[in-house]
């Protein structure tokens, strides 16, 4: 009786929040749903009909398709591989006995507390700008000619500003991992004739694969959907449109909110599948 | 080979001092048990001794070569630890060949004496599993394993035992006995156990604060402790120790009497006192008895046959040849 009465009391007490989660997700993507299979233009006659497969074709078939794809793509990929290889010397780093040890830590992490957009700007303007931005200045002092970053290499400022807000989460979450390791299983090494670099490479490197797991999983859901750091810097432009941005001005620069929410769709399918494929390859990892 | 000589050895952690200079010597194919109370500074002699821990002062020889400044990887020597330190991610087998591995051995001569070693050890059965699927039992004889394939001048053994339970250590500490025997390599084994340092010790090295406090057989620690301290840490349960009246009539500060060479009788005998706790073993039955003029009781030694019970009124008379004398620094007087 007992077990019974709290099993229900704990349901409805846990209803405001499943339904929350529930509405927070099931109304937007149903909504998506529906206003893919139609062609609705707000500002051109608004719902001009249901209109069956159109706007997935159409979305498809766009020039802009592929290279968006391809684009996300190269960003997440790109992010993750700086961040995890960064986050692991760094974590090495941080991991040693130094003098001013908590704030150290505090400074490492505190990127990630700035907000997307914020970041975004202070990169564009304090360090990426041609005539003003530090970067031109030191280019400058060397005498050489400034780099136009968010124009000649625009994917790789953008890289760069994102892998400077998620460093300190993947050097956070793997500097705990480096934590745990078994001081005698180094020692054990050591006594076995393993010298630094094949200790850090037997030893270390395969005690923080789970860690790294994580990050790349974690890092890889919000990477798909960036968008604030493209908004303010190069706007979609040379070449940095991913698939949420080209959804972004499908829907409000021109103003056709069915082909959009295809394009939606898509991205959720393309979500999933990363996520399949990574759980395919790193998945192991994470068991016993 | 394995032999192995300590010269004014000295270690502080910044003003601590661990261990104040220390000399000894171990032989060839000795079996060396560094026991003493928890933080006497018996492991980092051992870790001074594999070079994990940098001396402060002094010299270590191992086979009469200077080691002081010897890595420890090139010391030839191989040590297992307490929490075992294998590898959770290789297979038993990589674990085993990871040090032959790393001295660059051919991959025959490897499977060779892994393959040894697994025969040896009885580990056949699960070379292929993780260390994170084996018992306690287990890992500890991987750990063994690995250790024994490098074919050390020596090996070091810090606390092993002391993560498996009482039936599993006495098992455990007999095969450790068999191994020696059957490598006949000099052995150095850290433990807080008396037990074990007395069944398995060809020497027994009694540490307290870093400071030899005697080396010798078990037997010779047994029967003739150079001072209170070895005699109080050395058997089981441990030694009585009376002062005042019954001392001075031995003409000494503090007498010393085992538990074994007390007799117990209902009649007469030199000294009164009263049962408290009893503790049957069986073959054997402890009896804590409370003695007139003794602060703490008692622990007399009985047969399992003797019946007495709390409350009852006994008298003790120790055995004469088997009486310590202490004088008022701790030291036996013979």
């Amino acid at each position: 009786m007992a077990t019974q009465h709290s099993r229900s009391a704990a349901r409805i007490m846990m209803a405001p929040a499943v339904i929350l989660l529930l509405g927070w997700m099931l109304v937007p993507l149903s909504m998506t749903l529906y206003f893919s299979f139609k062609k609705f233009l707000p500002l051109r006659g608004g719902d001009l009909g249901w209109v069956g497969f159109e706007n997935y074709v159409r979305f498809v078939t766009s020039s802009a398709f592929w290279p968006s794809v391809v684009t996300t793509l190269v960003i997440v990929g790109g992010v993750l591989l700086i961040t995890v290889f960064l986050g692991v010397l760094l974590a090495i780093l941080l991991n040693q006995p130094m003098w001013g040890q908590g704030i150290v830590r505090i400074l490492v992490i505190s990127p990630f507390f700035v907000m997307p957009t914020v970041s975004a700007l202070v990169w564009k303007n304090m360090f990426m700008d041609p005539v003003n931005g530090l970067f031109a200045h030191l280019w400058k002092a060397f005498g050489a000619t400034p780099v136009e970053w968010l124009s000649d290499v625009s994917m790789g400022s953008i890289i760069m500003i994102v892998s400077w807000q998620w460093l300190p989460f993947a050097t956070l979450i793997l500097l705990t991992a480096i934590q745990s390791l078994d001081r005698e299983q180094l020692e054990a090494a050591e006594m076995d004739g393993a010298q630094p670099l094949q200790r850090f490479a037997f030893i270390t490197v395969p005690h923080l694969s789970r860690a790294v797991t994580i990050v790349i999983l974690i890092q890889t859901i919000f990477l798909l959907a960036i968008f604030a750091e493209i908004f303010v810097t190069t706007g979609g432009a040379f070449g940095t449109r991913t698939l949420t941005y080209l959804i972004y001005q499908r829907v409000l620069e021109s103003q056709n909110v069915g082909l959009g929410s295809a394009g939606g769709v898509y991205a959720i399918i393309l979500a999933n599948i990363i996520a399949i494929f990574l759980m395919r390859i790193v998945g192991k990892n994470l068991d016993a | 080979m394995g032999q192995i000589t300590l010269n004014q050895v000295t270690k502080s952690f910044g003003d601590v001092n661990v261990i104040p200079p220390l000399d000894l010597e171990i032989k060839d194919g000795e079996f060396v048990v560094f026991v003493g109370p928890s933080g006497c500074g018996k492991s980092t002699l051992l870790r001074l001794i594999a070079g994990l821990e940098d001396m402060t002062s002094g010299h270590i020889a191992i086979d009469g070569k200077d080691a002081t400044d010897v890595p420890p990887a090139k010391r030839g020597l191989a040590m297992v630890f307490q929490s075992y330190a294998l590898y959770p991610h290789m297979s038993v087998r990589k674990n085993i060949a990871f040090p032959l591995k790393m001295a660059k051995m051919e991959q025959a001569e490897i499977d060779k004496r892994v393959d040894n070693a697994a025969k040896i050890l009885n580990l056949a059965d699960y070379i292929d599993r993780r260390p994170g699927q084996l018992s306690g039992g287990q890992r500890q004889r991987v750990a063994i394993g690995r250790a024994i394939v490098r074919e050390p001048a020596a090996f070091l053994f810090d606390e092993p035992l002391s993560n498996l339970d009482a039936a599993l250590r006495v098992n455990m500490r007999l095969e450790i006995s068999e191994l020696h025997k059957q490598l006949d390599t000099t052995m150095i084994y850290v433990t807080h156990d008396q037990v074990e340092a007395m069944t398995m010790a060809d020497k027994i090295v009694v540490l307290r604060a870093g400071n030899i406090e005697q080396v010798g057989s078990p037997l010779e620690l047994y029967r003739t402790p150079r001072n209170q301290f070895v005699a109080g840490f050395i058997g089981s349960p441990k030694m009585n120790f009376l002062t005042d009246a019954a001392a001075a009539e031995h003409g000494c500060k503090t007498i010393g009497i085992r538990p074994e060479h007390l007799d117990i009788s209902r009649e007469s005998g030199a000294w009164k006192g009263v049962v408290g706790v009893s503790e049957h073993l069986g073959s054997d039955t402890f009896f804590h008895v409370k003695v007139e003029g003794s602060k703490d009781p008692l622990t007399v030694r009985a047969s399992g046959e003797v019946d007495l019970h709390r409350g009852e009124t006994v008298f003790l008379t120790p055995q004469g040849e088997h009486l310590h004398k202490f004088d008022a620094q701790g030291l036996a007087i013979r």
